[in-house]
């Protein structure tokens, strides 16, 4: 379809320069980067060649952050100090964690979210995986030689909003500029789809190293279509090796078993795993701290055996996520494997006999998120490939509020597509009430107890009325990237509060810059310089992008709107000519605000214009 | 010449504004809508165009949504024409509509009692026979005889069906979940 163009900030200059984004898939066991180079999407390898990064992260004697396969193999040595699938811990409080028992760390219960301690001190989930996403923005930065404009990082599609917003956090942290957070199934199937040509009603089986997600998508002309995603954020190929661990401790009649012991025999519980992935048993040997040996046989039978349980798991939400498309497993046209996870041949076979079709395992279940990750970036930062394609991603699970008798009423239901807003109205319960509290809720149940709390906020100022004669109205705003915003107004007084959710786990936008500010190594005079340098860049770019607008859509405005909106441009161009970074931003904001109405003019006109064209098109 | 977004939700897809609608056009507009305002298109763009666009998304969602149901789409085609549906508030019901409504509340909690999932899945097929009756009805009640009354009535008795079938898919889930 023909799409109006827009010039980019930025753009203008240099129009054909290849602007350089990353996809980013933040894993529980391994991460990767890559990116679109000459048309093909690809992964962006470390010096050595390899492509996968171990999500480990261990915090080192000198003060040094060792992050992946160096981390990795000293994970048994140091284990308090060398963080592994610190995903499964995201936007999590310590009353979440199931069986904090079975990890070798010292957990801090911060207000907020849980804290790892080590030897640099107590780490937020949030720190570590900045950590990692750190050292794949400096392998990209590496590999393409230029600054990154931005990236796109994937988040389990059954992530709620707190760890999705803990997710963005992390990647601010790690100085990325986040374009969007993309559902990892999602993004697979973009890499999938666009590869294939793949037309109609597809699943996407997605096994991770900690968090399963299924998505129904239906694919049609350059639409990916997400009718319904389920998963279990808390389920992956960790809990088969924990099953064999477990296996090992039984058979060997081991008790109480140290830090280091654990870490060993984990370790070694996921190197068989992978070896039955080929081999049809596994020696499994290990030299315990107190000089102990555990020599056992794995058969694939035991294995299967002790792990069908988590495989039937998987299938519960599968199940789910079909009803909610209001489709059964005959009208899937393919299912497509993602995550190391489904390398193991009982997976697939029981994915297999379910939908009564071998399962698509054609790109590597590793990499395809990642890839698909790059493609979305690739066109978010504005470097357009020749197809126009549109992803039309929901939210996985429903957003509440907490009434009275502390039940949750549902204001956005799960599987509604994203950006989405919901508006509902309440009333005061007692007499002269001036204030209302709001308690932001996510899940399916019907007790507030049952589903996840994510922020609560007090609106205040309301004039005290009889019961049930005040208006409020609280509207959930959820945009692209999944995650709401909330606004309460009393109709009658005006009287307003809104928040941004960033739950009890999240941190404040103060939190995060003094935590980037801590880690820059610049002294205060290259801050202030760099922050004008990019004040006048961002204020040109939209003197630039106004200007072309004008010059296309000018008719849409009144005289006396285009001369306020001349006087904003030409009080920007005064301000950038101050040199002084608060006078720019203070003008760019003027401009930014007086365009709005304009903005919103064109984007209705090109509404128009598409359907007309459309409908020519049809006859 | 710009549009008016204050227009409702079928003038903004070209569509006649009826209860009896192509779904496939209603499909196709909203995906054309969406393509033009999506936030994805405007990542890179300057901060009003992103607030812009993800009002305008935001609203061609539910513009879509509320078309897609048709007891939405009643629900809407009455309000625009000043009927309120009084879900809320009127529950006088015809004598026979209860009766069958008890039926079915047995025949779920039976269901339910026996573990039978099949069963369950049975009676959601079932219902959704009386659900496309309905939607006839209503059809005839809006396009033809302009009969508000009769309209809000099948929407009332609709809201019942829906519940009975999020019963049914409650039950279905507890005895899998």
């Amino acid at each position: 379809m023909a799409l109006l163009q827009i010039a980019e900030p930025g753009l203008s200059a240099a129009p054909h320069q290849h602007r350089l984004a990353v996809g980013i898939d933040l894993g529980t066991t391994n991460s990767l980067v890559a990116t679109v180079k000459s048309g093909s999407a690809t992964v962006l390898p470390d010096e050595h060649g390899r492509s996968l990064l171990p999500s480990v992260v261990r915090y080192a004697e000198q003060g040094d952050v060792v992050v992946g396969y160096a981390a990795q193999a000293e994970q048994s040595r140091d284990p308090n100090n060398t963080i592994v699938s610190v995903k499964r811990f995201m936007g999590r409080g310590l009353a979440d964690i199931q069986d904090v028992g079975r990890s070798p760390y010292r957990f801090v219960d911060a207000p907020g979210m849980v804290q790892l301690l080590t030897r640099a001190g107590a780490k937020s989930t949030v720190e570590v995986s900045a950590d990692i996403l750190r050292t794949l923005r400096s392998r990209a930065e590496d590999s393409l030689g230029g600054e990154l404009v931005g990236a796109v990082i994937t988040v389990p599609a059954y992530f709620d909003d707190a760890q999705r917003q803990a997710t963005k956090d992390a990647a601010r942290l790690a100085g990325l500029n986040v374009l969007r957070l993309l559902n990892e199934p999602t993004a697979a199937a973009i890499a999938y789809g666009l590869d294939n040509g793949a037309e109609g009603t597809y699943v996407v089986y997605d096994l991770g190293g900690g968090t399963f997600d299924v998505s129904v998508l239906a694919l049609s002309r350059g639409v990916f279509e997400v009718l319904s995603t389920s998963g279990d954020s808390s389920l992956g190929g960790d809990d088969f090796d924990h099953r064999i661990y477990c296996w090992i401790l039984e058979q060997a009649d081991l008790h109480g078993l140290n830090a280091h012991d654990t870490r060993l025999l984990l370790t070694r519980a996921r190197e068989a795993k992978e070896a039955l992935t080929e081999h049809a048993d596994t020696r499994i040997t290990a030299l315990l701290s107190d000089g102990l040996t555990v020599d056992l046989l794995l058969t694939q039978a035991i294995f299967h055996d002790i792990s069908k349980t988590l495989i039937d798991k998987t299938l519960l939400p599968v199940r789910k996520a079909l009803r909610d498309a209001k489709i059964g497993a005959a009208d899937v046209k393919g299912v497509v494997m993602v995550g190391g996870a489904t390398r193991m041949p009982h997976v697939q076979k029981a994915v297999g006999q379910y939908f009564g079709q071998t399962p698509l395992t054609n790109l590597d279940p590793d990499k395809v998120v990642a890839l698909g990750a790059a493609i979305q970036a690739n066109v978010l930062a504005g470097n357009k490939g020749e197809d126009e394609w549109l992803l039309l991603d929901v939210i996985p699970l429903s957003l509440g509020i907490e009434t009275m008798g502390g039940l949750t009423e549902k204001i956005i239901p799960r599987n509604s597509t994203i950006p989405v807003a919901r508006a509902q109205e309440f009333t005061t319960f007692k007499d002269g009430q001036t204030a209302m509290s709001v308690h932001i809720l996510q899940g399916e149940r019907e007790l507030v107890s049952d589903c996840r709390s994510l922020a609560k906020f007090v609106l205040r100022g309301i004039p005290p009325m009889v019961a049930g004669a005040a208006r409020i109205r609280v509207t959930y705003q959820v945009d692209a990237d999944g995650l709401l915003s909330v606004t309460a107004r009393e109709q009658t007084s005006g009287v307003e509060a809104s928040i941004e959710v960033k739950p009890s786990y999240g941190l404040s936008d103060d939190d995060i810059s003094r935590m980037l500010t801590d880690s820059l190594a610049h002294v205060q005079d290259d801050i202030a310089a760099r922050k004008l340098r990019e004040a006048i860049v961002d204020a040109e770019g939209l003197i630039a992008a106004t200007t072309a607008a004008l010059a296309a859509d000018g008719d849409l405005l009144a005289a006396d709107e285009r001369s306020q909106l001349d006087d904003a441009i030409a009080g920007l161009h005064s301000a950038i000519a101050t040199q002084t970074t608060r006078e720019v931003n203070a003008a760019t904001q003027r401009l930014s605000q007086a365009t709005e109405e304009f903005a919103a003019r064109r984007m209705d006109r090109n509404i128009q214009q598409a359907l007309k064209g459309k409908h020519i098109g049809n006859l | 010449m710009s549009t008016d977004f204050t227009q409702d939700h079928f003038a903004l897809f070209n569509l006649p504004r009826r209860f009896a609608i192509d779904t496939a056009q209603l499909d196709s507009a909203w995906r054309t809508a969406a393509a033009e305002v999506h936030p994805d298109r405007y990542v890179s763009g300057q901060d009003a165009e992103k607030r812009v666009a993800l009002m305008r998304a935001t609203r061609v969602n539910e513009a879509y949504q509320t078309l897609k149901s048709p007891v939405a789409r009643a629900r809407y085609l009455l309000q625009l024409a000043g009927v309120d549906t009084a879900e809320e508030t009127n529950t006088s019901m015809p004598a026979a509509f209860l009766m069958a409504q008890m039926e079915w509340r047995e025949a779920i909690a039976d269901a339910r009692a026996a573990a039978n999932v099949d069963q369950l899945e049975a009676l959601s097929q079932q219902l959704r026979g009386d659900v496309k009756g309905l939607e006839a009805e209503l059809g005839s009640a809006l396009d033809e005889q302009a009969d508000h009354a009769a309209a809000a009535l099948a929407v009332r008795k609709l809201r019942f069906l829906e519940k009975l079938d999020q019963e049914i898919g409650d039950a279905i889930e507890a005895l899998l979940y």
